[in-house]
């Protein structure tokens, strides 16, 4: 019987980490090998971790509510034949933890310490002779005195202390845990801590909540946003969907929405404004030629952006399809990151909860966001005359080094034609 | 065994080597009758004869280019120019011809040529007579350039260089010429081309230089030793082709390397030394590579303050050395 190690997977392009919600095995149990071990939840999902052998679970080294590093132990099961694991893992993971970098906190000592005249200045300016010593001979060059310019440490006080025999003793590994929660802390966080007053309720950033923190900051720091609105008559539309919709509804079992409308006709004008469909990428501007439009789904206090992969060759009805099951799947938890990965253009439903304005964040690193407002019946003047009407605002929010206004506006000028002109006889749902 | 100046070493090296090989002769400015201005070939008239030691023509370009002749047919010919700085009408004949004889004819000839030159400063000999040269041809593969700091590595060097079968550009530094005297054995021997030696143990820095300044270097390292800085000092001896092997070696001792010369400072001797210990060490360094060199000003002054501010002497590395101990 050998021992094996199961590291947690890579669930994502992005993913560098993922928290164990649930342990779906204990120790002492039969697996087989892909027999779900584990509930994760990451950045972008919840997933279950399979198991990589066929075996028994010797150890669970991760707790659940524990967040582990892409490629850091999860478990340890005894398998058939030769493991790769040596005795007493335990110990191999002490040694392989590197040591705390000694560089954080040089600064401060050095203020403390008047030392009399005694200049410091190049007491951490390490020459490649003494950086390499150090690291051959594992030594904290925070423990040597220098005696070199500037309290510089030269090769010989490198030289001597590795003749002396002592390294300095070095830092001790800390505990895992501490410096990984640090980091779990959005870099957003402001500087200054938040107080906290009686009878406030705190609830820990994590899981999504933390990705979404952390992909708004990107997105508002990196990307110079651009915002402007049309507004659409879409009565024609409406009529047209509202005579569909109950025998669509009785024929496919899910529902005709306005939104298939919008999505399919974003992604008909994205192939004649392909500008839109694009990427910044620094030194270029990368025009994706498929349109994956991502779609945002809410689900409490989560927010996913499920993609509509191909959405330009896709009818309305299958456009609505996809929508169905995307948000179906976003409410039982059961996206997968192949749901959410490789979108090219958002389109948001906003008006779903009742918003007639909005100015949407760009999902990172796409260039733009396309928000549908709520369709609001309205008296405007139509050939001469006050008549009611479906109106509707479509706001866009762009990416400025990507797109300017006017290609950004005729893009949607394109949109609001191709809405009004939604009919029987020219908009096909089939 | 005998103690005998820098110059001395020359005359006798040059005997030796006539004695030994009639194919060696010798042919420069007033070398014959005169034995030469700084007398390096005293003597040698009387003893071998005006067709060994011949006088010729003020006539650089000629020097050289008959020597290379009188070497492609056989000859062991030791050209003398005055002065180094004279070199410049022979150097079409050095790097176009001899340098280049052999490669060029497929190995089918050879060109054993030794061309002497006194170089070098502080002798207040203003332009004409104070320059140093060697950076001239030192990037010219089929070139040989000695540039020896004591007697007795002139004497093994020179009739190395006379036995050389490719020309060997000789360069001895004319203010050495009566300052340096070492002892030097009556035997005969030769020290090998191409090879640097170590002139000074030591731990703390490393000095690597050639020609008169190995002097300096050793004058100040003693100075030094007393303040308990341990200088290890490396002489190039032949400049071109560079010994690399003792460069990196004495480089990664001490990891501290001051590199020092009497030439202009840039694109010079020790600009490539810099090169070969930046592309080998980086790992041994513990100090920026420090050089110690003229200025780039077009010539050596007159003037003898404006000289003195020149030319390089024992307490510029003393200090130079002193501040790279403490670095």
């Amino acid at each position: 019987m050998g021992v094996e190690k199961i590291n947690m997977p890579q669930l994502g392009e992005s993913v560098t980490e993922g928290t164990i919600s649930t342990w779906l095995v204990q120790v002492g149990d039969k697996v087989n090998k892909y027999d779900p071990i584990a509930e994760v939840m990451t950045d972008k999902v919840n997933a279950e971790v399979p198991s990589s052998f066929t075996g028994v679970i010797k150890e669970l080294v991760a707790q659940e509510g524990d967040t582990i590093e892409v490629g850091e132990l999860m478990c340890y099961i005894e398998v058939e034949g030769g493991g790769s694991v040596k005795e007493e893992p335990e110990q191999e993971k002490t040694a392989d933890t590197p040591a705390p970098k000694p560089e954080s906190e040089p600064a401060n000592e050095d203020k403390k310490k008047p030392a009399a005249n005694q200049d410091t200045s190049n007491k951490k300016r390490y020459s490649p002779a003494v950086m390499t010593l150090a690291q051959e001979n594992d030594i904290d060059l925070t423990q040597v005195e220098g005696s070199g310019k500037g309290g510089r440490i030269t090769r010989k006080d490198i030289e001597k202390v590795i003749a002396d025999g002592g390294t300095p003793a070095k830092t001790e590994p800390q505990q895992t845990d501490a410096p990984q929660a640090e980091e779990q802390a959005p870099k957003s966080q402001p500087a200054a801590a938040v107080q906290t007053q009686a009878g406030d309720k705190e609830i820990p950033v994590t899981g999504v909540r933390k990705a979404i923190a952390q992909n708004m900051v990107k997105s508002k720091t990196e990307i110079p946003h651009a915002w402007m609105m049309v507004e659409v008559d879409v009565t024609d539309l409406v009529e047209y969907r509202n005579s569909l919709k109950d025998k669509f509804k009785a024929e496919e079992g899910y529902s005709l929405t306005f939104f298939a409308f919008f999505v399919k006709a974003v992604a008909q004008a994205l192939k004649e404004f392909p500008e839109l469909n694009s990427t910044w990428a620094g030194d270029k501007i990368i025009q994706r030629k498929a349109i994956n439009l991502n779609i945002a789904v809410a689900k409490e206090d989560q927010l996913f952006v499920p993609v509509i992969r191909d959405a330009d060759d896709k009818s309305i009805k299958g456009i609505a399809k996809d929508i169905t099951d995307l948000a179906m799947k976003a409410r039982n938890g059961k996206l997968t990151s192949a749901d959410m990965e490789g979108g090219t253009f958002t389109v948001n439903n906003t008006g779903s909860f009742g918003s007639v304005q909005s100015m949407g964040v760009i999902n990172h690193p796409q260039a733009a966001i396309l928000q549908v407002e709520s369709i609001v019946k309205k008296p405007v003047i139509k050939d001469g005359m006050f008549a009611a009407r479906d109106m509707v605002n479509l706001c866009l929010s762009l990416d400025h080094r990507v797109l300017d206004g006017l290609v950004a506006g005729n893009f949607l000028a394109r949109v609001k034609e191709i809405l009004e002109k939604v009919s029987k006889e020219n908009t096909p749902i089939y | 065994m005998p103690v005998m100046s820098y110059i001395q070493a020359v005359t006798q090296a040059l005997r030796e080597e006539m004695q030994r090989d009639e194919k060696v002769f010798i042919l420069g400015e007033d070398v014959g009758k005169r034995g030469g201005v700084f007398r390096a070939t005293d003597g040698l008239y009387d003893e071998f004869g005006e067709d060994r030691v011949l006088d010729t023509p003020l006539a650089e370009s000629a020097i050289a280019g008959v020597g290379i002749g009188a070497a492609m047919y056989g000859m062991r010919p030791v050209a003398e120019m005055q002065f180094a700085d004279f070199i410049m009408p022979a150097v079409n004949q050095i790097i176009s011809e001899a340098a280049k004889i052999r490669y060029r004819s497929n190995n089918d000839w050879e060109c054993p040529i030794t061309i002497r030159a006194p170089y070098g400063g502080g002798v207040h000999g203003a332009l004409y007579h104070s320059q140093s040269v060697e950076a001239v041809f030192a990037n010219q593969p089929g070139l040989k350039i000695v540039m020896p700091s004591t007697p007795y590595d002139v004497k093994g060097l020179l009739k190395a260089a006379i036995r050389d079968p490719d020309p060997v550009l000789f360069f001895e530094h004319k203010r050495a010429y009566r300052l340096i005297k070492g002892e030097v054995p009556e035997d005969d021997y030769t020290l090998p081309i191409g090879k640097a030696d170590t002139k000074r143990e030591g731990s703390d820095i490393t000095v690597i230089t050639y020609g008169l300044c190995v002097n300096f270097a050793l004058q100040a390292a003693e100075k030094l030793a007393e303040e308990g800085i341990d200088a290890h000092i490396l002489d190039l001896r032949t400049v071109y082709p560079l010994d690399k092997e003792a460069i990196v070696e004495a480089a990664s001792k001490t990891g501290k390397v001051l590199l020092v010369t009497e030439d202009n400072k840039e694109g010079g001797i020790i600009s490539e030394v810099s090169a070969i210990i930046s592309e080998n060490c980086l790992f041994d360094l513990d100090s920026p590579i420090k050089r110690l060199a003229g200025p780039d000003v077009p010539a050596m002054p007159y003037a003898p303050t404006m000289e003195k501010y020149f030319m390089m002497n024992p307490d510029k590395v003393e200090k130079a050395m002193r501040e790279l101990a403490e670095f």
